[in-house]
């Protein structure tokens, strides 16, 4: 047992993700996600029965299927019964809940996995569902419409413009061709718009995937992984739900849980963003101070521009960059993922690998 | 590996929600053709109006009538209008300050073209003709050259015959498609055949197969016909009758295992007396022309299975 409250010493030590592709048609979601638990299993030589905690993100309207994750649960191996727990979240709110359960001192090992299947509905029109169902959800205003309304409120505000989104698209997917998993690797042009002004090229692919992570505290982490990613610090920030009430060209939610995260403390050398629009990109950076002369290299995956298997894309975000740690490409990283509509909601975390 | 199967599949349902105090005079104002918006702790007003401050989560119920004018305040045109959108001709969504109001509104507007909308349009409420006291009681805004109609004014918020409550339905199209392991046991059942997978690591055999073994959390991948007799590990008397089924009460509803599964399925037991059924009875599957599972388990007439072949499949 270790003693609550010490926040130094969890880590992310093993993480893999799928291949992620437009549809999987000949996989459940359990069969989707079974290798990728394998994977960060042999990676840590961890079997079920050895995890604390295991604790998963994902969302039954997406595929349409009631209590698919429990279903999903079968691929863990969760019987005898193991301690667990379900967020309808993004995966990265599970690894934050998974990392307090860590802190508590209660267990010093937890499998966190996410998963999402969009290719059997129609996710612009899924998403809707989230919305307030009084006075927006009636009109089912589609995700991209939502994101297209904060693309012109940036346009106005003269934070950017077609052309400066189109970069972020480009730069995004060129880099996402040395990222295996990706869906949309390389560029392409900008297409025409969907919902003007963002165009297809502004939007990110469509497609299933999923992901898992392990967290490990102290020096059970030191012996899973050589170069462990230390959780430095981890915060989620909320907004009001109502679009009107908000500045949309900010956020002030993702300022606030990098504060409390410490990114701002010293500077990181890599920040995966999860910004599905290449207009929030724009947003996110402002809200982190990651200006566009900045040295940091902002989503060297892709980012969700490349690949955007939702409820696991900001988990990816968080192993991406625990990924270049492991791998010693990266010193001090920062990890965001945001949930509802126009980065409602904002998790950061920093992540280090220890001095070498 | 056979054909992966797909069907159409249809997610719909009437979602019934009752209004806070705040979200019923607005709905209700709405059927009226009166806007209404409320103040916060710091005298701003939001409309739509909600129950509880932004800021300060303190309940607020100070109300306000304000115009059916306001300013657009950012927009997005939307070529290709998506089933349930206000409008089904290309149009703009916005967000629009009404005149006395501090906050924006989400709705549509009627433009003929991107190029009649910018940012600071002028703009008015097109009331839908038949109102009920819901956000679609406005149809949508339309451009408008008039005047602001100036500051928010005090309202009761009180109508005679306020809605207390919406219905709001949802629906959301799928194609389904149940995976590898799901698609062959469909398969064989349309050949009158019951399959299930054996797990590699502790040789169990699953039906219906799911693909995993979830004691074991890995990939059952050798695929075992089972049955087609059974044993009837356990059992319950139906005595309420099923809408949409036309089976008699009382009948017999079991898990039975199918001979050569480690895991009991469900299934109506036919052919005897509902007080005969017992632990332990072996059945068999009967299937009706064109039917795509066995429409019931009769007796097979075998003595019955002893306790201890079964009792681990409970």
């Amino acid at each position: 047992m270790r003693s609550p409250g010490d926040f130094t010493d969890v880590a992310v030590v093993a993480f893999a993700q799928s291949d992620h592709q437009r549809t999987t048609d000949e996989l459940s979601e359990v069969e989707m996600l079974m290798p990728v638990l394998h994977d960060v299993q042999r990676q840590t030589g961890l079997k079920a029965g050895d995890i604390g905690f295991t604790c998963s993100g994902s969302s039954d309207y997406l595929a349409g299927r009631a209590f698919s994750f429990t279903m999903a649960l079968d691929g863990v191996g969760a019987w005898p019964p193991i301690s667990e727990s379900h967020v309808e979240m993004d995966g990265a709110w599970a690894l934050y809940e998974a990392w307090v359960k860590i802190l508590t001192g209660e267990v010093d090992t937890a499998l966190v996995y996410a998963y999402g299947k969009s290719s059997p509905g129609s996710v612009r029109d899924v998403l809707t569902r989230q919305l307030d169902p009084y006075y927006v959800a009636p009109l089912w205003p589609d995700a991209v419409a939502l994101a297209a309304l904060q693309a012109q409120a940036l346009i106005d505000a003269g934070d950017t413009d077609e052309r400066a989104l189109a970069r972020v698209a480009t730069r995004s997917r060129t880099a996402a061709e040395s990222n295996p998993h990706a869906q949309l690797p390389g560029a392409r042009p900008q297409g025409d718009y969907l919902v003007r002004p963002l165009r297809k090229g502004d939007c990110p692919p469509v497609g299933d995937g999923a992901a898992a992570v392990i967290l490990a505290a102290g020096d059970r982490a030191r012996e899973l992984r050589e170069r462990p990613a230390w959780i430095r610090g981890m915060d989620h920030r909320i907004e009001a739900h109502s679009l009107g009430v908000r500045d949309l060209t900010d956020s002030p939610s993702t300022r606030l849980a990098a504060e409390r995260a410490g990114a701002f403390e010293r500077p990181v050398d890599t920040a995966e963003l999860h910004a599905p629009f290449t207009s929030q990109e724009v947003v996110l950076r402002k809200a982190l101070r990651l200006d566009s002369d900045s040295t940091v290299d902002v989503n060297p995956s892709g980012g969700a521009l490349a690949a955007n298997p939702v409820m696991a894309t900001g988990l990816i975000r968080i192993g991406e960059a625990a990924a270049r740690i492991h791998r010693g490409t990266s010193e001090r990283a920062l990890a965001h993922a945001t949930s509802g509509p126009c980065l409602q909601q904002n998790l950061v975390a920093v992540l280090e690998g220890d001095q070498r | 590996m056979p054909e992966v199967l797909k069907a159409p599949l249809v997610v719909e349902f009437p979602f019934t929600r009752s209004l806070g105090p705040v979200q019923s005079a607005f709905l209700t104002g709405l059927r009226e053709r009166t806007l209404l918006g409320v103040k916060t702790t710091d005298g701003r007003v939001l409309v739509p109006p909600v129950e509880y401050d932004p800021v300060t989560a303190d309940e607020i119920r100070d109300l306000v009538e304000v115009g059916a004018t306001g300013t657009v305040t950012t927009w997005a045109w939307n070529p290709e209008p998506r089933r349930g959108q206000p409008l089904a001709t290309p149009f703009a969504w916005v967000l629009v300050r009404l005149d006395g109001a501090d906050t924006a509104l989400l709705h549509a507007l009627d433009a003929p073209s991107p190029d009649a909308v910018r940012t600071g349009l002028r703009v008015r409420v097109r009331w839908a003709p038949e109102r009920t006291g819901a956000i679609t009681d406005i149809a949508c805004f339309e451009p408008y050259e008039g005047p602001d109609s100036g500051e928010a004014r005090d309202h009761s918020g009180d109508f005679a015959n306020a809605v207390t409550g919406i219905i709001a339905p949802a629906r959301l199209d799928y194609t389904y498609s149940p995976g590898r392991a799901q698609s062959a046991y469909l398969h064989a059942l349309s050949e009158n055949k019951t399959i299930g997978e054996r797990c590699p690591s502790c040789r169990k055999v699953y039906v219906p197969p799911r693909g995993a073994c979830p004691t074991c959390g890995v990939a059952t991948d050798e695929r075992v016909e089972v049955g087609p007799r059974g044993t009837v590990t356990t059992y319950c008397v139906v005595n309420i009758k099923a809408k949409n089924l036309d089976i008699e009460v009382p009948y017999v509803y079991a898990h039975i295992a199918l001979d050569g599964a480690d895991l009991a399925l469900h299934g109506r037991i036919g052919g005897i007396p509902y007080d005969q059924v017992r632990m332990g009875l072996r059945v068999e599957p009967v299937w009706t022309e064109g039917g795509r599972y066995p429409d019931h388990y009769r007796p097979t007439g075998e003595p019955d299975a002893d306790y201890d072949v079964y009792k681990e499949l409970l």
